[in-house]
């Protein structure tokens, strides 16, 4: 087993992030993220950001690289349909933005009102202008996460790294017929 | 219930205040929240440390707070509307929660939706802004209402130990616009090159 197979998906992401000098990240709390969030909290170099609804974290970041500092905004899917009209900042100004999506309303999805903004995610960012990397195979996270960074940092424009539900992990409310 | 009428009446004028505000502003990062506070920010000068926003209505404080997270030995003022803050009421409790001592919160607040017809905001009825950042976890709060008060207020808007939050009722009024640059990536790059140097990358 190589060094980065022994790791999980969300200390790949940590990883790639520390690599591109990310230091502030905001986030909706989310029991996908969770591992990749207490790993930032507890970075000396992130600040990061709790936020009450996912369009606080794109203005939060457009003020952050006005500032000098790059930054991840972290949330699900049901997040992303928040942050239309403020996406408008980052293709009007053309400020960088990564974003980080863990998917939810794929398959195996328990609760059916995760559906419409599962299944809307990735066309509702391409709309607003962002690219979108799909993540599907927890040994790509670093990579993924890491192409997506230098596309929003270099550009610089708002790119999306949506991580599919596979690689996150279902989550059941231990019913009939979950697993 | 709302009493629309009421701001039509107030003695603080806006563009006087927001003057005041920025007197001497030295090296002091500003944010402006869309429509009339944008205008009043832009008739006391055009600088490249102000960043005017003519739109992403309710993210003036979150900008501000990413701001002074980043520059956190800078002094960063947010002046908005009442209509732009409630939009984003949400953003005042994540900033209690940070609790930048570098940011300041200025709502000038003529109880209007100014660039819609002049309708009414909750702030003609009973939604109390200063109250709020102050149950939310700001440290410095205050409503000014007169000349007096502002005076007062503007020590500690632009040096006391914050976050620190005011709500400045202001008259509603009509004034001519004044417009800043709104070429975005102009305004952007403009202010990261005045802050931050070659390091901008510019």
């Amino acid at each position: 087993m190589t060094a980065a197979a022994s790791r999980s998906w969300p200390e790949e992401i940590f990883a790639a992030l520390a690599a591109q000098g990310v230091r502030q990240v905001a986030y909706v709390p989310d029991a996908g993220h969770k591992e990749l969030i207490e790993r930032c909290a507890g970075a000396a170099e992130m600040e990061t950001v709790a936020l009450t609804t996912e369009e606080e974290g794109i203005a939060l970041l457009a003020g952050a690289w006005l500032g000098g500092q790059r930054g991840a905004l972290l949330m699900q899917s049901s997040g992303v349909g928040n942050c239309v009209n403020m996406l408008s900042l980052m293709r009007t100004c053309a400020f960088p933005l990564l974003m980080l999506v863990t998917m939810r309303g794929q398959r195996g999805e328990f609760n059916p009102w995760q559906l419409p903004m599962g299944e809307t995610a990735a066309p509702v960012l391409e709309l607003g202008g962002c690219r979108v990397f799909a993540l599907d195979d927890s040994a790509e996270a670093g990579a993924t996460v890491a192409a997506a960074g230098r596309a929003a940092f270099d550009g610089p424009t708002p790119a999306a790294v949506l991580i599919a539900q596979r690689v996150v992990g279902m989550k059941t409310f231990g019913g009939p017929g979950d697993d | 219930m709302t009493d629309p009428g009421r701001s039509e009446r107030y003695p603080l004028r806006r563009r006087a205040v927001a003057a005041a505000l920025l007197e001497a502003r030295g090296d002091l990062l500003v944010v402006s929240g869309l429509g009339a506070p944008t205008w009043d920010v832009a008739a006391a000068g055009d600088y490249p440390l102000t960043f005017p926003l003519w739109g992403a209505m309710g993210g003036a404080a979150m900008m501000g707070l990413g701001l002074a997270l980043a520059r956190p030995e800078r002094r960063v003022l947010v002046v908005t509307g009442d209509g732009e803050m409630l939009m984003g009421l949400g953003s005042l409790a994540t900033i209690g929660v940070k609790r930048p001592a570098n940011l300041a919160i200025v709502v000038l607040d003529n109880e209007r939706y100014g660039e819609t017809g002049m309708q009414a905001t909750h702030t003609a009825g009973p939604a109390d802004l200063a109250a709020a950042a102050k149950a939310l976890g700001f440290p410095v709060t205050g409503t000014v209402h007169e000349q007096a008060e502002l005076e007062a207020a503007i020590p500690e808007i632009r040096g006391t130990t914050g976050p620190v939050f005011y709500d400045i009722k202001v008259r509603a009024e009509d004034l001519p616009l004044v417009m800043p640059p709104k070429d975005g990536i102009l305004l952007k790059d403009r202010f990261r090159a005045a802050l931050l140097g070659k390091e901008a990358g510019i």
